[in-house]
C-alpha cells in the first residue's frame, strides 16, 4: 500500500506549474521546461533563451511555459496540454521529451516541434542540440595544466553518448598536456540532486582529485571545491558566485539566438524540419571568462577556444584509441564523424574505469 | 586513515537530516497519523531556512525559521486531517505538492544568493586527535542536536507517562478517547512535532549541506525519511541505524565507483534503497507474527461528542 502511495505521490508531482496570458492573433510558442526555472543550471538557462526571444519578437509572439515536467511518457499530457492551449510552436528541451514529443508531433501534423538533445525527428519535429564536447575538450587543457596532482575528478549524470563523449573529450586533451593524467569518475545517476553531488566531490577530492568537473546541473560540487580550496568547471550556467577562487571557466548555454532565429521563421512561414547542432562557431554555447588560472594557462585556453571555433582544431582528430587499445574506425576523415560523437559508447585509452553497462 | 575521517564525516553529513525528519514522523505516526506530507514540509523549511539565515546573517535564526515553516504546514495538515477529519494520506501527498511550489515562490528572491554555513565545533585539543577528532568534536550543531532529539524521543515514548499516552493513541484511539484522554488534541501536537522536525531537516540542507537554496533541493529525502520511519518498525533505536546505514550506503557506493570497483553505478546508487529492502525483509522475518505498525495509523478518528 505505502508503496503504491508514493508512486501516486511522484505522479500527482508531474503536474508543475503553468504560466500564461493572453492575446488574440498572437503566434504561441511553448516551452516545456525540466527542472525549476531557478535551477541555476540547465533549465536555467534554456529560460534566458525564451525571455530572449520575448525582448526580440515579443510583440508578434505569446510564449508559455511548463517547469517542473518530469522525462518520460507523462510529459506527453504536459505536451498535448500545450497544443490544446493554442500553441504552434514547442520547444520541448530535455532529452527524455524525445518519444513523448514524437507522440504528440504525429498526432497533430499542423504544430511545429523543437526537441533538444535528441536524435528522432518528423516532418514537424526537428531537433537542436549543442557540441558541448568541444568546451569540454578546453576543460581538459585547462585540467592538466593546472591539477598539481594529476588526478581529475567527474561527476556524471547518466552514462548517455553526450556525457561519454564529453569524458573522452577531457581526457583527450588532457593527455596532450600530461599523458599520465588519471580521471576518477563518479555517476551520480541523477541531473539534479545537490546534497548527492556535493557528496560526489566530496568522495572525488578525497580520494586526491584537485581539478573537479561536472556534468551534472546544481553548483553544489562548485561549492564544495570552493569550500575545499580545489578548483573546478561550472555546468550549463555561470557559477562563479558559488566559487569566486574556485571557477576555471564554465561551459554556458545560450539558446535565445536559436531559439529567435526558429521563431522567426515559423512566422514567416518557412519552418521546416531540421537537425541543427551548434558548436562554439555557431554560440549555441559560450564559454565563462577563464578565471583563477596563470596568463600563460588562459592564453592557451583562448587559443584553443579561437582554433576549434576557426574548425582549425577537432577534439576528435583520429588517430583515437580505445580502452581495449584498438584503434577507433576514423568515418570522418581527419577526426570521428557526427554520427560516432553523437552515439558514443566507449572510453578512450587511459581512462581505467569501465564505462557502466559494457 | 584520513580519508576514513573524510568518509564518516561525509556520512554523518548525509544521514542528520533524514535523522532529524524521520524522527519526527515517527513521533506523529506513534500517535497514529500518517503525514506523507514530509517532503513538502521539508522543502519549505529549507526556503524559509535559507530566507531567515540570509537575512538576518545568523544561522541558528534561519534553523528557528525553517522550525517555524515546518510547524505551520504541519498545521494546514492538522487543520485538514484532523480537524475536518479528511482522508490522511490525500492531505499529506496535497502538503507535498503544495510545498513544492510555495516553496519555488519563496525561495525565487533568493536563488543564486550565499550564506556562510553552519560552524562546527572546534575544541583545541580534541578536534585535532586523529580518526575520532573531528567526527566526535567536529561536527556542526545540526548533527549533535539529531542526536539529542532521537535520545529524547526513545525516552519520551517508553520512559514518561505522556509518551504511553500518546502510543495509546495511535494503538488505540477510541479506548485513549473513552478513558479521557483528547485524542486529538494530542495528534495535533505529534504532528506539529512532526513538522517542526521535516522543517529543521530541510533548513539544514541550505544551512550546513550546500549553502545555497535551489528549489527542489530536498530531491526526494522526505520520502526517505518516510520510508526509514517503516525500516525501523517505529522503533527509536533502529531509526538511528538505519538512517545511518543509508547514509553510509550512499557515500560508500560514490567511493567505491572513484577506486573503479567495476561494479555498474547504476547497481551502485541503487543499493542504499535495496539495503533497507532487505533489512526491512530480515526484521520482518525475525519477529513472531502481526505488524509493529501502530494499530489506528492512518484511521480518521471523530470523538462522539
Amino acid at each position: 500500500m505505502r508503496k503504491s502511495l508514493l508512486a501516486l505521490a511522484a505522479g500527482l508531482l508531474l503536474a508543475g506549474s503553468v504560466s500564461a496570458a493572453s492575446a488574440a492573433d498572437k503566434l504561441k510558442v511553448g516551452f516545456v521546461y525540466l527542472g525549476p526555472i531557478g535551477d541555476l543550471g540547465w533549465t536555467y538557462q534554456h529560460d534566458l533563451g525564451r525571455q530572449a526571444l520575448v525582448k526580440e519578437l515579443g510583440d508578434k509572439i505569446e510564449t508559455t511555459y511548463l517547469e517542473n515536467v518530469p522525462e518520460g511518457p507523462d510529459s506527453e499530457r504536459a505536451i498535448e496540454q500545450l497544443v490544446r492551449a493554442g500553441n504552434k510552436l514547442i520547444f520541448t528541451t530535455s532529452f527524455g521529451y524525445m518519444d513523448p514529443t514524437l507522440k504528440v508531433a504525429k498526432k497533430y501534423p499542423n504544430v511545429h516541434f523543437e526537441h533538444a538533445t535528441g536524435y528522432k525527428r518528423n516532418p514537424n519535429m526537428s531537433t537542436y542540440s549543442a557540441k558541448w564536447y568541444q568546451g569540454r575538450y578546453i576543460q581538459g587543457l585547462i585540467a592538466a595544466k593546472m591539477s598539481k596532482s594529476g588526478v581529475l575528478g567527474y561527476i556524471g549524470s547518466f552514462p548517455i553518448p553526450e556525457v561519454v563523449s564529453g569524458i573522452n573529450a577531457t581526457i583527450l586533451a588532457a593527455q596532450t598536456i600530461n599523458p599520465n593524467i588519471k580521471v576518477k569518475i563518479i555517476w551520480a545517476n541523477t541531473w539534479f540532486d545537490p546534497g548527492k553531488e556535493a557528496d560526489a566531490a566530496k568522495a572525488l577530492i578525497d580520494q586526491g582529485a584537485d581539478v573537479i568537473m561536472q556534468h551534472t546541473d546544481s553548483p553544489a560540487a562548485m561549492q564544495i571545491a570552493s569550500e575545499r580550496g580545489k578548483l573546478a568547471f561550472g555546468q550549463d550556467s555561470e557559477m562563479i558566485q558559488f566559487g569566486p577562487k574556485a571557477q576555471l571557466t564554465s561551459i554556458i548555454n545560450n539558446w535565445g539566438p536559436y531559439y529567435i532565429e526558429r521563431v522567426k521563421a515559423e512566422l514567416a512561414g518557412t519552418w521546416k524540419s531540421e537537425d541543427t547542432w551548434g558548436g562554439l562557431d555557431s554560440r549555441m554555447f559560450t564559454m565563462a571568462p577563464y578565471t583563477n588560472m596563470p596568463d600563460d594557462v588562459k592564453k592557451m585556453a583562448e587559443d584553443a577556444q579561437a582554433a576549434i571555433t576557426a574548425g582549425k582544431l577537432h577534439p576528435f582528430k583520429c588517430p583515437i584509441v580505445g580502452q581495449d587499445g584498438k584503434p577507433v574506425e576514423c568515418k570522418g576523415g581527419a577526426h570521428l564523424d557526427d554520427g560516432q560523437i553523437l552515439g558514443m559508447n566507449f572510453y578512450v585509452k587511459g581512462i581505467d574505469d569501465k564505462l557502466p553497462g559494457k | 586513515m584520513e580519508l576514513v575521517e573524510a568518509i564518516i564525516l561525509a556520512v554523518l553529513a548525509a544521514s542528520t537530516p533524514l535523522l532529524i525528519a524521520a524522527t519526527g514522523e515517527l513521533v506523529a505516526e506513534r500517535s497514529g497519523v500518517l503525514n506523507l506530507g514530509v517532503e513538502g514540509m521539508m522543502i519549505v523549511g529549507a526556503a524559509c531556512g535559507f530566507a531567515g539565515a540570509w537575512l538576518t546573517g545568523s544561522i541558528f535564526i534561519g534553523a528557528l525559521f525553517g522550525i517555524v515553516a515546518g510547524t505551520l504546514m504541519s498545521l494546514v495538515f492538522a487543520l485538514m486531517a484532523l480537524g475536518l477529519a479528511v482522508n490522511q494520506v490525500a492531505t499529506g501527498l496535497a502538503l507535498t505538492i503544495l510545498g513544492v511550489g510555495l516553496s519555488g515562490l519563496i525561495g525565487a528572491g533568493f536563488v543564486g544568493e550565499r550564506i556562510t554555513p553552519a560552524v562546527q565545533l572546534v575544541i583545541p585539543g580534541l578536534t585535532n586527535v586523529p580518526l575520532i577528532g573531528r567526527v566526535l568534536f567536529g561536527e556542526n550543531g545540526f548533527v549533535y542536536f539529531s542526536i539529542a532529539l532521537i535520545v529524547a524521543v526513545w525516552w519520551f515514548l517508553y520512559r514518561t507517562r505522556a509518551g504511553l499516552i500518546l502510543r495509546a493513541c495511535g494503538d488505540n484511539h477510541a479506548s485513549a478517547h473513552a478513558l479521557g484522554y483528547p485524542v486529538l488534541r494530542i495528534r495535533t501536537l505529534a504532528v506539529m512535532f512532526g513538522g517542526a522536525c521535516a522543517g529543521l531537516a530541510g533548513a539544514y540542507l541550505p544551512l550546513a549541506y550546500t549553502p545555497f537554496f535551489i528549489p527542489g533541493m530536498t530531491a526526494g529525502r522526505g520520502w526517505i525519511a518516510l520510508a526509514l520511519v517503516v525500516f525501523s518498525s517505529w522503533r527509536p533505536g533502529r531509526l538511528v541505524v538505519g538512517a545511518y546505514l543509508f547514509g553510509a550506503v550512499t557515500i560508500l557506493q560514490l567511493h567505491a565507483q572513484g577506486w573503479g570497483v567495476g561494479i555498474p553505478s547504476q547497481f551502485m546508487s541503487a543499493l542504499p534503497y535495496l539495503a533497507t529492502v532487505i533489512v526491512l525483509v530480515l526484521l520482518s522475518r525475525a519477529r513472531t507474527g502481526g505488524s509493529t505498525a501502530p494499530a489506528a495509523l492512518g484511521t480518521v478518528f471523530v470523538p462522539d461528542r
